[in-house]
């Protein structure tokens, strides 16, 4: 098990590594960046002093190094824009976007697992069918979209919620759905799958035979093995959610980390850019992480692969 | 009894591998919508010169928000015009060009690159393997739109770069799948003996591999290229994908959403179409992966 937990991590560093050299090698894709920062009316001298000024003048893997160092210690530099630490506007930011995130895969869970559970003791019934329609029309509409479209019926038509901010748990009613519904599909037909699986197999044939009710069997001991593999399922979701999460703070001006990435792409705020990419990817590694250690943990036989 | 002499071999040699794909792809509802509604929107997009009625940039500041014809719009402008006058419709059909064009290219951007990799690391194993899955790995922790975004605005939005963007970062599928499913093939015996008298790699890849792992090819290429459309619209709504004027419909809601509050329609009109564009793709995927997969075949 420790064997298994060291090799994982050591993936999971080297990954991060080549994620942080990607998103610093960002801002050279975008050009010179002492003369982006300068400004149109910049003489030569002015930009010389900036490139001297940021340390643009140094060598790349100095310069990478240097801020690789720095990000460990969680110094991200300051942002171009607001002028102040990027750690500590992210961090500012951060909580409404770990809200939201938590809010979005309890939602999804709580939907998803229970109908994927429904749809797999009534196989071929009216509400796998609805399930399974419910499934695939989620996967093909763009978020945005359904979260203008709630917008118009909940806040506009109806006048029930409110279309933008987080000043009460009411605001993020609308957030939650649009964020979660993306889930729902994946994790919905991983359960069913999953409950489907199991419950034809020995084990469940000899909990009933030895005279255990159907609540029983159903929840003690099939939906315990079942919900296994959508566990790891929901951490590698809840990463790309945080990831996504960019969409859904822009429609409903919630003002998290999304929308501090989106204001900050928009104002070539470069180094809050890059600390964004890599803490969104911070957490997808972490997730998958954690939920490949759980299951070595529940289940032996992973940890020989 | 009258037969003819088709009945009569099929009840001879039994149905053909043909007759059998062609009766389950008949027998395919999804399939058959999914195929159907994106054939439809494919020929509007080709014929869209001479579908639409108006020229799709043209502006009439005299005939602005006209509401569409079912909220009592006139026949001229079918589904109303724009906060700029211009027709709706006509934008619409355009934009439908836009998607596709942008769909299709990129997912065959990045089905190139992901089936190589896939490919490879399925054949080769060992250290290729390792490198192929690390580079998944790296893939797939990193946020798509937060990146797609940064570089978009770095190089400035324009189809190609978007479409460019989306290629080079949705290969992540492809080359899982085509990693598995070549792991599965490389060990029949087709492909040992093609090596036994002494085929090239390229030739055992390109004649022995590639055709009996090119339906799931297929099927991870209509995903995906479901996936690029969805991920151009909503770069367009961000405002940082395909700039105006272009008809993308991602950039129609976001043009739409400021009048959303009186004119609901602007936003409702172009989602439905995205939405039921991805929806035939999917079935059409999903269509496409039932009648090809071979627990199927009986």
């Amino acid at each position: 098990m420790l064997v298994f937990i060291l090799k994982r991590l050591g993936l999971a560093a080297l990954v991060a590594v080549t994620v942080s050299a990607i998103s610093f090698s960002l801002l050279f894709l975008a050009g010179d960046p002492a003369t982006a920062l300068a400004g149109e009316q910049a003489t030569d001298v002015d930009i010389e002093a900036i490139r001297r000024l940021y340390g643009f003048d140094r060598p790349v893997l100095v310069q990478y190094w240097d801020w690789l160092a720095k990000a460990l210690q969680g110094d991200f530099g300051e942002s171009y824009y607001f002028k102040l630490p990027v750690a500590d506007l992210v961090l500012q930011r951060l909580s409404i976007t770990m809200t939201l995130g938590v809010c979005g895969i309890s939602f999804a869970l709580l939907t998803a697992v229970p109908l994927g559970v429904i749809a797999a003791i009534r196989p071929n019934s009216l509400i796998d069918r609805l399930a399974l329609l419910l499934s695939v029309m989620g996967q093909a509409m763009p978020s945005f979209w359904f979260g203008l479209m709630l917008i118009v019926i909940f806040s506009i038509q109806l006048g029930w919620l409110p279309p933008s901010g987080t000043k009460t748990w009411v605001h993020f009613i609308m957030p939650t759905v649009v964020l979660g519904y993306y889930a729902m599909p994946a994790i919905m037909r991983l359960t069913r799958a999953g409950m489907l699986e199991v419950l034809a197999s020995d084990y469940i044939r000899t909990a009933r035979a030895k005279g255990a009710g159907e609540g029983r069997v159903l929840f003690k001991h099939a939906l315990r093995n079942a919900i296994i593999p959508v566990v790891s399922l929901a951490a590698v979701q809840m990463g790309f959610m945080l990831g996504g999460s960019i969409v859904v703070e822009s429609i409903f001006a919630l003002h998290g980390a999304g929308y501090l990435a989106w204001e900050s792409i928009g104002r070539n705020d470069l180094p809050t850019v890059q600390a964004l990419i890599l803490i969104f990817s911070m957490f997808y590694i972490v997730f998958t992480f954690l939920s490949d250690v759980v299951n070595a943990w529940l289940d032996p036989r992973m940890r020989a692969g | 009894m009258a037969r003819t002499a088709d009945a009569l071999l099929e009840e001879i040699h039994g149905p053909s591998p043909a007759q059998l794909l062609r009766r389950r792809v008949f027998g395919h509802q999804g399939l058959l919508i999914g195929g159907g509604v994106l054939a439809v929107l494919f020929v509007v997009a080709v014929l869209a010169p001479y579908l639409a009625p108006h020229d799709p940039y043209a502006q009439d500041l005299l005939a602005r928000m006209r509401p569409p014809v079912f909220l009592g719009g006139d026949w001229d402008h079918p589904l109303g015009t724009d906060h700029l006058g211009r027709d709706y419709l006509s934008r619409l059909i355009y934009g439908a060009q836009v998607s596709l064009l942008i769909g299709s290219v990129a997912a065959v951007i990045s089905g190139l690159i992901g089936t190589a990799m896939g490919v490879a690391a399925g054949y080769f194993g060992g250290r290729v393997d390792m490198a192929v899955t690390f580079l998944v790995n790296v893939r797939l922790a990193m946020p798509v739109v937060l990146v797609a975004l940064a570089v978009v605005a770095l190089f400035g939005g324009s189809l190609q770069v978007v479409i460019l963007v989306l290629g080079l970062l949705l290969w992540d599928r492809f080359a899982v799948v085509m990693r598995a499913s070549t792991r599965q093939v490389r060990s029949r015996e087709y492909v040992t003996a093609a090596r036994a008298i002494g085929c090239s790699t390229a030739r055992v890849v390109l004649s022995e591999i590639m055709p009996n792992i090119v339906n799931n090819l297929i099927v991870v290429a209509t995903l995906e290229m479901a996936h690029a459309i969805l991920l151009e619209a909503a770069l367009s709504f961000l405002g940082l994908g395909v700039q105006p004027p272009t008809p993308s419909w991602g950039l129609m809601i976001a043009e739409g959403k400021q009048m959303m509050l009186f004119e609901p329609w602007l936003v409702t009109i172009p989602g439905v179409a995205l939405f039921a564009l991805v929806l035939a793709i999917n079935l059409l995927g999903d269509g496409l992966r039932d009648v090809t997969a071979p627990e199927n075949r009986n």
